[in-house]
């Protein structure tokens, strides 16, 4: 029997398990999907990752490298090129996970403890309903990535880009380079859903057009993707009629979100949050299921993987505590409601007792200027975090310390955004 | 005086640089959001990360230089970069390219192959 199966190879899952080792744990197994560990970094060949971590500016295949160099002389058992099926938690707590991979066939695997690590996948036509033909050459941005930087295939030649999220900007700079024409960036928003530096550096370098409160509303062709038509939306969002661009363009790629995975989660009744998509979690990422901790991309998307890392490691550290000390107990759980301006925050739950200082993740809904983060017990301010600019493209995180969560009259906290 | 966006992190800093003050900034948080500011008006330059053929493999190896190159060479250094062919072994940080373009910048590989 293992003491931990993490599932998922790719940063998250690479920092749980070295980090529960570190903490003491020895029967580790690592099941990853892909032939190889890294995850999405393994495509993300561009730089900017690990500037919090390493202190220093690395690209995705460099950054996963240093955690998979990691792994040499701890015993952790990695099986790639394997698909997990099923976790299913046993009446006296052992954890059964399935799996199956074309070497062992299927096989049951008995385990303590579970970090869920699937990260996530992208949106595609499908999900945002695009009207138009139904022709070759619509591609998620993704996609396209995987297809140009793994396997060294051109996706198009002439491109058209909707939504501005990071994806898309990085694939916008990375087509151009090779050889494409990359017409515009479409987005349905009034601001971007990518870093400013992305803006600046794959768009404004190559004098592509960002087109802000934007969408396709159809795409024209009979095999291949002849035209896009990129129209005007209002402040509802709905398309404004006579303000339609053509484009005469072979690909359309979409950077319109991602969704955590969690189709392995929701089998094993963990406890959703629809907000994020993503289980709901305590403190140290635990799920409503006991020993069954999630983390990464896989509880919310994050920005940068610096934080991905870092969350991680916590939950590998809950997966040594649990084994060595059993459950975490607590008297008081605390549960932090999402306020004007909060999407959601991760984690949900706060164990009193098991918290020194809470880290919380949120992202705000709307671009502010000058505004105060606050945690209101009702209607009492218990803190104020101020912020000079925050935008939903980029994760904000504020610390609070057991004696102010102590604070709270009742079993709930609500973090807001107060403009000045 | 010009407005830009900082680079060099994700944070994204606004930055002023005053081309009359010797390309003095404000707004940058870190020493390095000046050197960058004051860099972007006089000479530009950028990383460049790309892929290159990797024999015997069914996928590419990522590259990038390792050291900013001048912005205006970024197409240059691209062809340059379409002949090159490796065979594993790769180490993560073998020069595929020696002096890029005469810029003393060197092309590397960010990822190892057994």
């Amino acid at each position: 029997m293992y003491q931990l199966i993490v599932i998922g190879g790719g940063p998250a899952g690479l920092a749980a398990a070295l980090k529960a080792k570190e903490e003491g744990l020895e029967n580790i197994l690592i099941l990853e999907r892909d032939k190889e560990l890294g995850g999405i970094l393994n495509q993300c060949i561009h730089n900017g990752f690990g500037l919090h971590y390493f202190k220093e500016e690395l690209t995705g295949p460099e950054y996963a490298g240093r955690f998979i160099a990691q792994l040499e002389g701890t015993g952790i058992e990695v099986k790639a090129d394997t698909m997990v099926l099923d976790i299913t938690a046993r009446e006296d707590g052992v954890k059964v996970v399935s799996a199956v991979n074309g070497a062992e066939g299927y096989m049951t695997l008995e385990t303590a403890t579970v970090v869920l690590a699937m990260g996530c996948r992208e949106r595609t036509r499908g999900a945002i309903s695009i009207p138009g033909a139904r022709c070759a050459g619509v591609y998620t941005a993704g996609a396209a990535q995987h297809f140009l930087n793994m396997e060294g295939y051109m996706v198009g030649k002439r491109v058209v880009i909707l939504g501005s999220g990071d994806i898309g900007l990085i694939m916008a700079r990375r087509m151009t380079l090779e050889g494409a024409k990359v017409l515009a960036c479409v987005e349905l928003m009034p601001y971007s859903g990518g870093l400013n530096r992305n803006i600046v550096q794959c768009l404004n370098d190559y004098d592509i057009p960002l087109y802000l409160s934007h969408t396709v509303v159809d795409i024209r062709g009979k095999d291949r993707v002849e035209q896009v038509v990129v129209a005007k939306v209002g402040p509802d969002r709905k398309p404004v009629p006579g303000t339609e661009m053509v484009f005469d363009c072979d690909t359309l790629l979409l950077s319109v979100g991602l969704i955590p995975e969690n189709e392995l989660s929701r089998q094993a009744n963990v406890v959703m949050d629809p907000r994020t998509n993503g289980a709901v979690v305590y403190e140290n990422m635990e799920t409503s299921l006991p020993g069954v901790f999630a983390c990464g991309n896989v509880v919310h998307v994050h920005d940068l993987v610096d934080f991905v890392t870092a969350e991680s490691q916590r939950a590998g550290a809950a997966a040594a505590a649990w084994v060595k000390n059993g459950p975490a107990a607590s008297a008081r759980t605390i549960e932090l409601k999402n306020g004007a301006g909060v999407g959601y925050t991760v984690p949900q739950k706060l164990r009193l007792d098991a918290v020194d200082k809470a880290e919380i993740f949120f992202r705000v809904r709307q671009v502010y200027g000058n505004a105060s983060i606050r945690v209101m017990d009702g209607e009492k301010q218990l803190a104020a975090f101020k912020r000079e600019h925050m935008a939903p493209g980029e994760m904000e995180r504020i610390t609070l310390p057991r004696k102010l969560l102590e604070m709270a009259a009742g079993d709930t906290l609500t973090v807001e955004i107060a403009e000045a | 005086m010009k407005e830009l966006i900082c680079i060099v992190c994700p944070k994204g800093c606004h930055l002023k640089v005053d081309e009359e003050n010797n390309y003095a900034v404000t707004g940058n948080a870190c020493p390095r959001g000046a050197e960058y500011g004051a860099a972007e008006l006089q000479h530009p330059v950028r990383v460049l990360t790309s892929t290159v053929k990797l024999n015997g493999a069914a996928r590419r190896c990522p590259v990038k230089t390792n050291g900013s190159i001048p912005k205006g060479l970024l197409f240059e250094a691209m062809r340059v970069l379409d002949d090159v062919e490796l065979t594993a072994p790769v180490t993560v940080g073998q020069v595929v390219v020696p002096d890029l373009l005469g810029t003393g910048v060197d092309v590397v590989a960010t990822k190892s192959f057994a």
